[in-house]
């Protein structure tokens, strides 16, 4: 493809960004936890839920990290949402299909879902 | 196009890649295929982060986490680790010290924290072989704007607001550079890169054309355009490989994607770019040495004016600046020319990349505001000495440049600030030396090495420089005189004054510095036949002490000459007249009997 104007150049931008936005920082920050008793009660499904979430919806400027065990290990599995200059939120016994849910409520909408709401870090 | 929830970030600098970071890649892909995460998880491989003391180096984001001396057999474990279970490996994290905790994140390195990384602003951030990862920081947008928004006359004036200078070592104003290039006239101009990094222990050209190509390619084209030429070189030594490797690649993604060749982005202006290799001779980073070995001539400067913007290239006006002056284009036009004024001192604005080597803690790429003292740049950013010895002199701009001391180490760097102690900027190599450090024979060193360079064009650096290294060898070896010193002073004078370019007239700095901050090391050599530091063989002595000595032969075992005698019964001893001075004995001794003097 020959790019032959600025706005050519801003596309070829704009996806290029997305491509490597998980090195850019200031976003809202997805955690999951992933110790052994995360894996053992299904974070690695959440996991991938999420990241199908995301790119379902097309919202890039999401990272998505993986912790270790934190000790709340009854609680597992564990994701936590940090919105930038909000508190960071933490979700327990989450399941495959609460994903979509915390996705569009929490980080698209703002709204806490509280019925899996464990913990909140200022 | 999947999104990855994680880049890993392999450095593919020349350091690294020497440390194996090649494998460390391909273990990394083996080993996240292996858990099934190769379709959330990236591996990209970088140019030089900078911090090649603690390469390989390799990095996980989203986190930013920073690892060092990566080996292959540790790739299974990060990958376990840290991208299956969210561990961060503890034990590859870098380590200031015993008693300090370890850094997590790549910003919090002290190493980074006093860096303004605006030529080095893509090194070991992006693929340096993807155009794209380029355009998404801003690549290439420069280069629109002033192809599409702005005539020959605003660039220059915008470059002559930043401030920017010559990042090669003569410090010429660019804009200005520019601008006389511009009011040639002409049918027919190019704009050359100087890439012909010869200075033993600089390496931040290289490092740009490895990690960040493109930086120089767009720097290029805009230069083209302000001054009204169609075709440029690049002049690269051909013992770097990898540099000359990814510039092809690069070159080749910019001309598919319509932004170098005919027509760049639909507009008249058309700019090709060729790649000249280098045979790796140090005068040819002289630009008209520069300017004969790509017309196939051979690489001997030849006396200016006519200066390059005027008659240079194939006879037509021509530019040449350095490789990290090209890469400091792109930022100044989007970011404007106050902006980069607005850092660095009075008179020498923006960044400088040093290549910080030598008895430093943390050796390794460094880009500072200019204004930092070397305190700084020695203490903060490289750690400090090694073993924590005492800090002797720092040799600042290679073989051209001149070595600075303890005095010194508050001096803010800029360019007015070190001719003024007698060094140069140059090109940005900086060579730390601790109390170890002959001073005598480092001079020698870099005499060495520009007497071995003199194309031999001019008799002072052909002659000159020859006859001032015989004196240094007979200093040396304990053979000089006080008169030498004073005839050693006056051609040193005589060479730098009267020969044809750069090359001759730099030559002389390591000695007439070190004569000056270092005389008194000159003398112990001439009056007391003694090298201070213990260093130049010809005036040292290895002795075994006989209360010391247990007897054992290792000494006579390992030496190469045979010249140590002795046996259970008597100590060892040494014969003077048949010992090299070769040192070995005294590292094998077990019980430290045998010492230097």
């Amino acid at each position: 493809m020959k790019i032959t104007s600025l706005e050519d150049l801003r596309k070829i931008k704009a996806s290029a960004t997305d491509q490597t936005s998980a090195r850019s920082e200031g976003k809202t920050r997805i955690i999951i936890g992933l110790g052994t008793c995360g894996i053992a009660a299904g974070a690695r499904a959440v996991m991938e839920a999420v990241l199908e979430e995301l790119s379902k919806r097309g919202l890039k400027d999401v990272s998505v990290e993986g912790t270790g065990c934190i000790g709340m290990c009854q609680q597992e599995p564990l994701l936590d949402v940090i919105r930038p200059g909000e508190p960071r939120i933490t979700y327990g016994r989450v399941t495959v299909q609460d994903v979509p849910r915390i996705v569009t409520e929490h980080l698209v909408n703002g709204r806490i879902v509280e019925d899996r709401l464990i913990g909140r870090a200022d | 196009m999947p999104t990855y929830r994680s880049h890993v970030l392999v450095c593919g600098g020349t350091g690294c890649i020497a440390g194996g970071s090649a494998l460390v890649q391909a273990r990394m892909k083996e080993e996240l295929a292996k858990k099934g995460l190769d379709k959330e998880v990236l591996v990209v491989q970088t140019g030089c982060h900078g911090m090649c003391e603690l390469g390989p180096i390799l990095v996980v984001y989203p986190e930013g986490t920073f690892y060092t001396r990566v080996q292959p057999e540790d790739a299974a474990e990060i990958v376990e680790e840290h991208l299956y279970k969210g561990r961060v490996v503890e034990r590859l994290l870098y380590r200031p010290s015993e008693k300090l905790e370890s850094v997590k994140h790549y910003n919090e390195l002290p190493f980074y924290a006093k860096q303004n990384r605006i030529a080095l602003r893509n090194c070991g951030y992006i693929n340096p072989d993807n155009i794209e990862e380029y355009i998404a920081r801003d690549g290439y947008q420069a280069m629109g704007k002033v192809l599409l928004e702005m005539t020959p006359d605003d660039v220059i004036s915008e470059i002559k607001k930043s401030g920017l200078r010559g990042r090669g070592g003569g410090g010429f104003p660019t804009g200005m550079k520019w601008e006389f290039c511009k009011k040639s006239v002409s049918d027919k101009k190019y704009t050359i890169c100087n890439a012909d990094e010869g200075d033993p222990g600089a390496f931040m050209d290289r490092s740009i054309l490895e990690g960040d190509p493109h930086s120089v390619l767009e720097g290029m084209a805009i230069g083209a355009y302000a001054m009204g030429a169609d075709e440029g070189y690049i002049y690269c030594r051909a013992e770097y490989p990898l540099a000359i490797k990814r510039l092809k690649a690069a070159i080749a993604q910019a001309e598919s994607y319509g932004l170098l060749g005919r027509n760049i982005m639909g507009t008249n202006f058309s700019f090709e770019l060729h790649i000249k290799e280098g045979a790796g001779a140090f005068v040819c980073g002289e630009e008209t040495a520069l300017m004969a070995s790509i017309e196939g001539e051979r690489g001997m400067p030849r006396p200016r004016p006519p200066f390059p913007a005027n008659k240079g290239l194939w006879g037509k006006p021509s530019n040449i600046n350095n490789v990290e002056t090209w890469a400091n284009v792109n930022p100044i036009i989007l970011k404007g020319g106050d902006w980069y004024a607005s850092m660095g001192t009075e008179k020498s604005k923006g960044t400088k990349v040093f290549a910080l080597t030598g008895k430093v803690k943390n050796t390794g790429l460094v880009e500072v505001p200019m204004g930092i003292t070397i305190r700084e740049i020695i203490f903060d950013l490289g750690g400090g000495i090694i073993d924590d010895k005492k800090f002797k002199a720092a040799q600042i701009g290679g073989p051209s440049g001149g070595c600075l001391t303890e005095e010194h180490l508050d001096l803010p760097v800029s360019y007015e600030s070190l001719t003024a102690a007698g060094a140069i900027m140059g090109s940005g190599g900086l060579v730390i030396m601790d109390e170890d450090t002959c001073m005598v024979d480092v001079a020698k060193f870099f005499l060495e090495f520009t007497q071995a360079e003199s194309c031999g064009k001019c008799v002072p650096c052909r002659e000159g420089t020859k006859q001032m290294l015989l004196t240094l060898q007979r200093i040396t070896s304990g053979k000089g005189t006080m008169e030498d010193l004073d005839k050693l002073e006056e051609l040193a004078v005589m060479v730098k004054e009267s020969s044809l370019c750069g090359l001759g007239q730099t030559a002389p700095n390591p000695v007439l510095t070190t004569l000056r901050y270092f005389r008194d090391e000159y003398e112990a050599h001439i009056k007391d036949k003694k090298c201070p530091a213990k260093a130049c063989s010809g005036l040292i002595q290895y002795l075994v002490s006989p209360d010391l000595c247990r007897k054992c032969g290792l000494c006579a075992k390992n030496c190469p000459v045979n010249c140590i005698s002795g046996d259970r019964q008597t100590p060892y001893v040494i014969d003077q007249s048949r010992c090299i001075k070769c040192g070995t004995c005294l590292e094998v001794c077990p019980f430290k009997a045998i010492r230097k003097e």
